[in-house]
């Protein structure tokens, strides 16, 4: 089986018995989604929440909203029907103890939710998360059966 | 101007100053650093360079190789944050220099610091970035007021996921100096990442000779 990954500030769409992953999010958010009839799954490492709020914003990737709009588009091309897509996100940490009420250091928080409002717009549904808290987390993510494995420093693995 | 990301700003000229201002702040840390621990520290030049996102973890050993980063945040004139990185190994034979015990713990075991340990890299770090900063400073003409540092021991994307996002508000790579600091008997490397907010960069930028 052939894994891809998926580098900070990208994404990439695969067909079983393939699969994505993503090393290490930290106050990024991975985006997985995974349509079970065609088992075509996509995945996003965004950074940043709004691409509206910054000039410098080719990189699709690099957003929750545009990216989301490029992985269904992606993920369409692959066979996928975006009205079976289903979503699980994982990341959004606050890496440093910081005063949470800085609006720079909670970026975590808020891509998070930028990702949940983008998710929501399209009108996909959310069925898995592990977000927030102050550790990293590698991902992956499987389109056999749209599986979600998260794994931390010191804590073994979690499937969502 | 930044629709293209300020990575096209930078000549090779200006690097160099960057690399210089590096190599004055580590000059100045190291004489701390060598009165701190007693022993004998040289830094080399550091190296300067801008970097991909999906090579940012490139330079400490891959995106899943655990470290200890350090996050200072900085008001005043230049306005952003300032991190300093370190391999867990490393970070473990200076706290133990600091505290004069010997560093006993390897495994897993070795992510988790004690209070007191905590408190001795973050005491290095506030050291080694203040003397980073008064070159800074003294060059751009500003007045620069660091915050005390926290630290982080995670997966290398992870704590450069804060600096990358930060940049990634201005460009799509991440300006680099790289820097290392070498004890006597013991070969101990660091790395330095500088994040102004888009504001102060300018403000570098425009000191640096550049509109």
């Amino acid at each position: 089986m052939k894994m891809i990954v998926v580098g900070m500030a990208d994404l990439n769409v695969t067909a079983a018995p393939g699969a994505l992953t993503t090393l290490g999010l930290g106050s990024c958010v991975g985006i997985a989604l995974y349509d079970p009839i065609s088992k075509v799954a996509g995945l996003a490492h965004i950074m940043l929440p709004d691409s509206k709020a910054i000039q410098n914003n080719s990189n699709k990737a690099k957003f929750a909203d545009t990216a989301l709009v490029q992985l269904i588009s992606d993920m369409e091309k692959k066979g996928a029907n975006r009205r079976h897509l289903k979503a699980k996100i994982a990341g959004g940490a606050q890496m440093f103890a910081f005063n949470a009420t800085n609006e720079n250091l909670r970026v975590g928080d808020r891509n998070v939710e930028a990702t949940k409002r983008a998710l929501m717009m399209m009108g996909i549904p959310l069925i898995g998360e592990e977000t927030g808290a102050s550790f990293g987390r590698t991902v992956e993510l499987y389109a056999e059966d749209g599986r979600f494995l998260i794994k931390a420093i010191g804590q073994g693995i979690r499937t969502i | 101007m930044a629709k293209q990301g300020i990575e096209n700003l930078f000549s090779d000229t200006h690097l160099d100053i960057l690399k210089e201002i590096g190599s004055m702040g580590t000059a100045h840390a190291a004489t701390a650093l060598s009165k701190m621990i007693n022993k004998k520290v040289t830094m080399p030049v550091p190296n300067v360079s801008w970097v991909e996102f999906k090579n940012v973890a490139d330079f400490v050993g891959g995106p899943e190789n655990v470290i200890v980063g350090l996050l200072v945040s900085l008001s005043g004139n230049i306005q952003g944050m300032m991190m300093h990185l370190l391999a867990v190994d490393d970070a473990r034979t200076l706290a133990a220099a600091v505290l004069g015990q010997p560093n006993t713990k390897t495994g897993e075991d070795k992510y988790v610091f004690s209070e007191m340990e905590r408190s001795a890299i973050e005491e290095l770090a506030n050291i080694l970035v203040s003397s980073y900063l008064g070159s800074l400073a003294g060059l751009t003409n500003s007045h620069i007021k660091p915050s005390v540092p926290f630290m982080s021991v995670d997966m290398a994307n992870s704590i450069l996921s804060i600096p990358a996002i930060e940049y990634g508000k201005m460009a799509d790579k991440i300006l680099f100096i790289e820097s290392q600091i070498a004890i006597e008997d013991i070969s101990s490397t660091g790395c330095f990442i500088l994040v102004p907010n888009l504001h102060s960069f300018y403000r570098i930028l425009r000191s640096l000779g550049v509109e």
